[in-house]
């Protein structure tokens, strides 16, 4: 069963002059067909304006296509009864931790995705509970969020998510306003929701690597999808995700280098480890 | 800055903290009619003995209480003076177009009274309620006036929110006077035009930013499935425990004596007095 499937799927932004006659029509996402696995750990990349963040907005609704259809666990993300559970089907989470936190402590934000559902009061109580010691902020939940660093309010954000039971959770660059500390914090907590919960992932980014450890990769460029495969296939291509203003992992690059000037490397390197022992043995 | 409380909650372990902010709503609106309704002093007097067992059970030190009146000072000694010296009846005093009487003495006390005891019954809700709480009991007490089409919990949900943002909004601001020092925008200047004239760089990215906040909220809401107040569960429902029945309880004696008070005093007093004795100026 595919949890999210999208086929042909266009959106236009229509820019208006100031007398709101039609000025020009800008193609964000562009003919996107793609269909993931339920249990994936999957990351789109691309440079800003690539139309990753629109497309990202279809996948629970938040936008719906000029053109085509998104389908969301066998639910066409058009059809409006389903609104709600669509919601609850496919959480998302956006790049600005403060803006997306609504409760003013941090198990009432929690449950305000529970809440919404009509879910009784007692759930509440274990949802907020469950989702909080996940992402391991459970001694935080009397605090104001106010008072957490960037990391944690985004792993509040996700146990937000969390709280409503997804099965696939969408997250928009949870990473671009966090310092390398909470960036990393909130990839270890995704990856543990992925391998040990089985949720699907779908991580919206531009820091090649966040994808290190992701099951397939998608590449977008201009609104379309222009390479698609595991990280081992996308990062062998450095050249053409430079032309797509990409940068590869450091030590990526770097074996890419040595491998030109002519060493014995494998053909794609993802982790320092991985070098280490190619170069050993050289 | 972070820790900035509206509405000075005073955090402490009582059972007035406790109540149902229902209760504690209800009983500060009954109260302060219960003051303006009746005018003598034997109600007062009840009133009064309330208000203190209700001090005490708070655990909120009184200066925190005398801090609020602080603030009503000036409105205060304003008020005793207009009836001091403006309310006709027997003048004791008399000079130029000054004069003070009897019920001028008895209105002023009266009236001095009537204000201290409004003040700090009202603190003594926002001391013991934290402002989420009195927003949820706002909320559900409105709840009926959802028949006449006015949309409580949206106030309610508005509310929480500007509660939320308010810290965030802080900062904010902060950092842009910051920003804007440094590129020699002056906030410090003594003439009021140009004082309100300095505040513009600052309000206007301060605005664009909540705007562009709200935004982003209002999607992340939305995301999470807000669709409105209907069919909406809640984390800590309100509701009522013994203690909130008893305080009703409580609440529904002392109208009841204040009532009681009310109408039968004026026979008390005249039975009690005798008429000229300087004791009668505050019956």
């Amino acid at each position: 069963m595919k949890i999210i499937k999208a086929e042909e799927v266009t959106f236009e932004y229509i820019r208006r002059d100031e007398d709101g006659n039609v000025e020009g029509i800008n193609r964000a996402v562009d003919k996107v067909s793609l269909d993931v696995k339920e249990g994936d750990f999957i990351c789109v990349l691309g440079s800003n304006g690539s139309g990753k963040s629109t497309f990202a907005k279809h996948l629970n609704s938040i936008l719906l296509p000029t053109e085509g259809t998104v389908w969301i666990d066998g639910m066409d993300s058009k059809d409006e009864d389903k609104l709600l559970q669509i919601r609850q089907t496919a959480g998302m989470v956006f790049q600005n931790p403060d803006n997306q936190i609504i409760g003013q402590v941090v198990d009432e934000d929690v449950a305000f995705g529970p809440e919404n559902m009509g879910v009784p009061t007692e759930q509440i109580k274990e949802r907020v509970e469950e989702s909080l010691k996940t992402v391991g902020m459970y001694d935080f939940r009397k605090k104001s969020p106010n008072h957490l660093s960037g990391g944690q309010k985004q792993r509040v954000s996700i146990a937000g998510v969390l709280a409503m039971h997804p099965k696939c959770i969408v997250l928009d660059e949870p990473t671009a306003m966090l310092d390398p500390l909470g960036r990393k914090e909130v990839i270890r907590a995704l990856r543990a929701l992925n391998e040990v919960e089985g949720i699907t992932i779908i991580l919206i980014t531009h820091y090649m690597e966040e994808t290190v450890y992701a099951d397939r990769i998608f590449v977008m460029n201009k609104g379309k999808i222009v390479m698609d495969g595991s990280p081992r296939e996308i990062f062998k291509r450095v050249e053409e995700l430079e032309e797509y203003k990409l940068e590869v992992p450091k030590i990526t690059l770097l074996a890419h280098e040595l491998r030109k000037r002519g060493l014995r490397i494998p053909d794609c390197v993802l982790t320092v480890k991985e070098l280490t022992d190619a170069l050993k043995k050289c | 800055m972070k820790d900035i409380t509206l509405g000075q909650y005073y955090q402490a372990e009582s059972v007035i903290h406790r109540l149902d902010p229902r209760v504690k709503l209800v009983g500060t609106l009954l109260y302060m009619i219960s003051l303006f309704v009746f005018n003598n002093i034997f109600c007062y007097i009840v009133a009064a003995i309330l208000l203190a067992v209700v001090i005490a059970l708070s655990k909120v030190p009184i200066g925190y209480m005398l801090k609020g009146m602080r603030a009503i000072m000036f409105i205060m000694i304003f008020t005793v003076i207009f009836n001091v010296f403006f309310t006709n009846g027997d003048n004791l005093v008399e000079f130029w177009i000054f004069h003070i009487s009897k019920e001028g003495i008895r209105m002023a006390i009266l009236m001095m009274v009537r204000l201290t005891l409004l003040i700090i019954s009202a603190s003594i809700m926002t001391l013991t309620t934290t402002p989420n709480r009195l927003t949820d009991g706002l909320e559900k007490l409105f709840r009926p006036l959802k028949l006449i089409k006015l949309p409580v919990h949206e106030i309610a949900m508005m509310m929480s929110i500007a509660l939320r943002f308010i810290p965030i909004l802080m900062e904010e601001a902060d950092k842009i006077v910051k920003a804007q020092t440094a590129r020699g925008a002056r906030f410090d200047s003594k003439k009021l035009t140009e004082r309100a004239k300095s505040l513009i760089p600052l309000i206007v990215p301060l605005f664009i930013s909540a705007f562009r906040r709200a935004s982003d909220l209002a999607l992340a809401m939305e995301a999470r499935g807000y669709h409105g107040g209907d069919g909406r569960t809640k984390l800590y429902p309100l509701k009522y425990a013994s203690r909130d029945y008893i305080s009703y309880a409580v609440l529904i004696l002392y109208v009841a004596i204040i009532v009681f008070l009310g109408i039968t005093s004026a026979r008390i007093i005249a039975h009690l007095t005798p008429a000229n004795s300087y004791l009668s100026l505050l019956f």
